[in-house]
């Protein structure tokens, strides 16, 4: 062995964590070794216009309808957007509004569609041959299947994948990480759809035009890495897969760059900047379904675990269904849930009502216990400073929570919350059960409403200038043709005043006719 | 014909040139700070502070008449940014911490009533009411900036102000409370 391959097969980042971060208790025993199993499909279905960040789509079908399976029911608005397909064939029973899949419970535009069992599938996509496509019509064809980033994120895929027309990319970064306790989902789908996988990761690497591919898995996760190490090229790109060291959050995407790299994404920069993309392996899933067969984004594989369900499952759940369904296909509580989540247990979001749709975004389903569940005795901070030993990002929380506690959110920005990655480890940390992350939770939504408010009083600064332009333009027209009217009255005064014979009757009608044109 | 073309042309020019040698010759500098706070009002000429527009009321906050939180529109914020170049307390108007809790409101037409009198309609200062003659009006709530001004004009009172409806994009979390706060209202209980 030469030495300069020795060298290679020598990776730092396989020993080395990432700054600060946390060692929560995995917990993901619970639901790994369920294969990924599909559920039947539910009598209702409610599909949100908005799974994803952007502008939400615009709605195609009408109470009283019927679609078929991958039916495209709204239609992407704007650059930043994604489809909407129908999941499954049925009778659309409502365009209206139902409460979101977010803490907030707020009524989003949702299109609700009654099932009929037969499942039966609409015209698909046309097919792209890969080796053969340009890189947009692969950009095009991810858009058109309405893929969005499935690790959580939910930011339209093709946008991402057209990021070559501006930057210098050579690397995709496969993310495989899932560093959330509790959720498999991911490391199920490598294990099971390991070729799947590579092959859409060939497909992404080729619409980004990158030499090179890296999986970047946990080490907590050996069959995954094993499955996905049987694959040294994709699309004859060449593919590698990265152990990374079982730590929270290692899947954030700026992590894992550095991690990978040994280069720190710039704060508010994107990690296109470094030539560095990164995809979740749900997304290259979905892609490969997309391209080689021609199927939108129509299910998704969710983790339903905590200790509160009664048989902790990964199941193929169609966009739509509601979560309490899912739950019930898990044999329902073994005890009543303190707690129900979407999400993993650090970022995840509670939510109120179990009927809201899993969406496209939606990794995880959790319903955990009281004990599973941290305490909420808040005490004083003693200023241990582990919250800022724990910041992933190098931040001060326990000062930004004074900070913002006292509403001083501008003196909170200038020592970088809005860096803040909100992956919760502070949160996590603090043994005074300081809700630091959500505090920051607030200032950050605070502060993203002034800057609302701000552009929308620019806003409306610049339509009340358009009203007053239209309004002296309308009364400056008025007064011109006052003026001009008034100067024929004159005209025809002063020539019938100077002719003495009085005109002929149909020449004086014909002058102002002509003079008015 | 042309000698009226000529007159009114030769008025015109005549009259301009008199006014623009008068406007060079009369210029009344207006303080600066008069531009400072019409720079921060929102510029809707809304009049639901009582004074003629924004520049009215920027007139009248340089001089000391009106309160930095006239502005009921602008809100905190406005109050904010003009205590930080006004002079506070001017007219003894209420204090800018009096404006924290006031949520941001916006119109809403009640269609039940709503003739389509299009009175609303051509008063709104940023047309953010739509509709026609004998049509219901609804509110474009983005466009709405709440200075209840089409309140005034609705013959039918059809139009209330109410609090804007949080969106998913509005809405964030309650501030937690602090150890403090929390030992406080335990204690309160």
């Amino acid at each position: 062995m030469s030495f300069p391959h020795f060298a290679a097969l020598f990776r730092p980042s396989q020993f080395f964590g990432i700054r600060g971060g946390v060692h929560p208790e995995t917990r993901k025993h619970l639901s790994s070794e369920s294969p990924i199993e599909d559920m039947p499909i539910p009598t209702l279905l409610r599909v949100p216009l908005q799974q994803h960040i952007g502008a939400e789509a615009e709605p195609l079908v009408r109470r009283d309808d019927l679609v078929v399976k991958g039916q495209l029911i709204g239609r992407a608005r704007g650059p930043v957007s994604a489809n909407i397909h129908a999941p499954t064939s049925g009778r659309v029973i409502a365009v209206g509004h139902f409460a979101a899949p977010h803490p907030s419970g707020l009524p989003i535009p949702t299109i609700t569609i009654r099932t009929d069992g037969q499942d039966s599938w609409g015209p698909r996509l046309g097919r792209l041959r890969p080796e053969n496509a340009t890189p947009e019509e692969i950009a095009a064809k991810v858009a058109e299947a309405g893929i969005v980033g499935m690790g959580g994120a939910t930011f339209p895929s093709a946008v991402k994948l057209n990021l070559r027309a501006k930057y210098d990319l050579h690397t995709l970064v496969i993310n495989g990480a899932e560093c959330e306790p509790y959720l498999t989902c991911d490391d199920r789908l490598m294990r099971e759809r390991a070729e799947e996988i590579a092959d859409g990761v060939g497909i992404m690497a080729r619409a980004l035009g990158v030499a090179q591919i890296v999986v970047a898995i946990e080490s907590n996760k050996a069959e995954a890495i094993s499955a996905m190490q049987r694959f040294d090229r994709a699309l004859d790109i060449p593919l590698r897969v990265q152990v990374v060291p079982t730590q929270y959050p290692m899947g954030s995407e700026k992590h894992l760059v550095k991690i990978l790299t040994g280069r720190e994404t710039p704060a508010r920069a994107l990690t296109a900047d470094l030539g560095v993309v990164v995809h979740n392996a749900a997304t290259a899933h979905a892609v490969h379904l997309a391209v080689r067969y021609g199927e939108p984004l129509l299910s998704r594989v969710v983790t339903v675990s905590g200790r509160a369900v009664r048989r902790p499952a990964n199941v193929r759940v169609l966009i739509g269904t509601p979560v309490s369904e899912v739950i019930a296909h898990c044999d329902g509580y073994a005890e009543e849930p303190d707690r129900l989540l979407l999400g993993g247990p650090m970022m995840g979001q509670p939510i109120q009502n179990p009927r809201v749709p899993v969406v496209k975004g939606t990794s995880g389903i959790l319903a955990l216990t009281r004990a599973e569940t941290p305490g909420l005795d808040t005490m004083p901070c003693i200023r241990c400073g582990r919250c800022a030993q724990a910041c992933p990002v190098g931040l001060t929380p326990f000062e930004l929570n004074a900070r913002i506690q006292s509403e001083d959110l501008e003196g909170a920005g200038r020592i970088g919350l809005l860096d803040c990655i909100t992956c919760g480890c502070c949160s996590f940390t603090c043994p005074s059960n300081i809700p630091l992350v959500q505090t920051i939770h607030y200032a950050k939504g605070k502060l993203a409403e002034a800057e609302g408010r701000r552009h929308q009083q620019e806003e409306t600064k610049r339509l009340a200038a358009a009203r007053k332009a239209r309004e002296e333009a309308a009364a400056e027209a008025k007064r011109q043709m006052m003026a001009k009217r008034k100067a024929e009255m004159e005209a025809r005064k002063q020539r019938e005043a100077a002719a003495p014979p009085p005109p002929p009757p149909a020449q004086a009608m014909a002058q102002p006719g002509g003079a008015a044109q | 014909m042309i000698e009226a073309a000529v007159s009114m042309s030769a008025l015109g020019l005549g009259l301009g040139l008199l006014l623009g040698v008068a406007a060079r010759r009369f210029h009344v500098e207006s303080p600066p700070i008069v531009d400072a706070i019409e720079g921060i009002l929102p510029g809707t000429n809304c009049g639901a502070c009582g004074y003629p527009g924004c520049r009215g009321l920027a007139e009248a906050m340089s001089e000391g008449a009106a309160p930095v939180t006239a502005c009921a529109p602008g809100g905190r914020d406005v109050a904010l940014a003009l205590a930080a170049i006004v002079d506070t307390d001017g007219g003894g108007g209420g204090a800018v911490s009096g404006m924290a809790e006031a949520e941001p409101t916006v119109a809403f037409i009640f269609e039940d009533h709503c003739t389509g009198c299009m009175r609303c309609f051509k008063r709104c200062p940023t047309d953010a009411i739509i509709g026609a003659n004998r049509q219901i009006h609804t509110v474009v709530t983005d466009a709405c900036i709440g200075c209840n001004a089409c309140i005034e004009a609705c013959p039918t009172e059809a139009i209330v102000a109410r609090v804007k409806p949080k969106t998913l994009k509005s809405w964030y979390w309650d501030k937690p409370r602090t150890a403090f706060e929390a030992r406080g209202a335990e204690v309160a209980a």
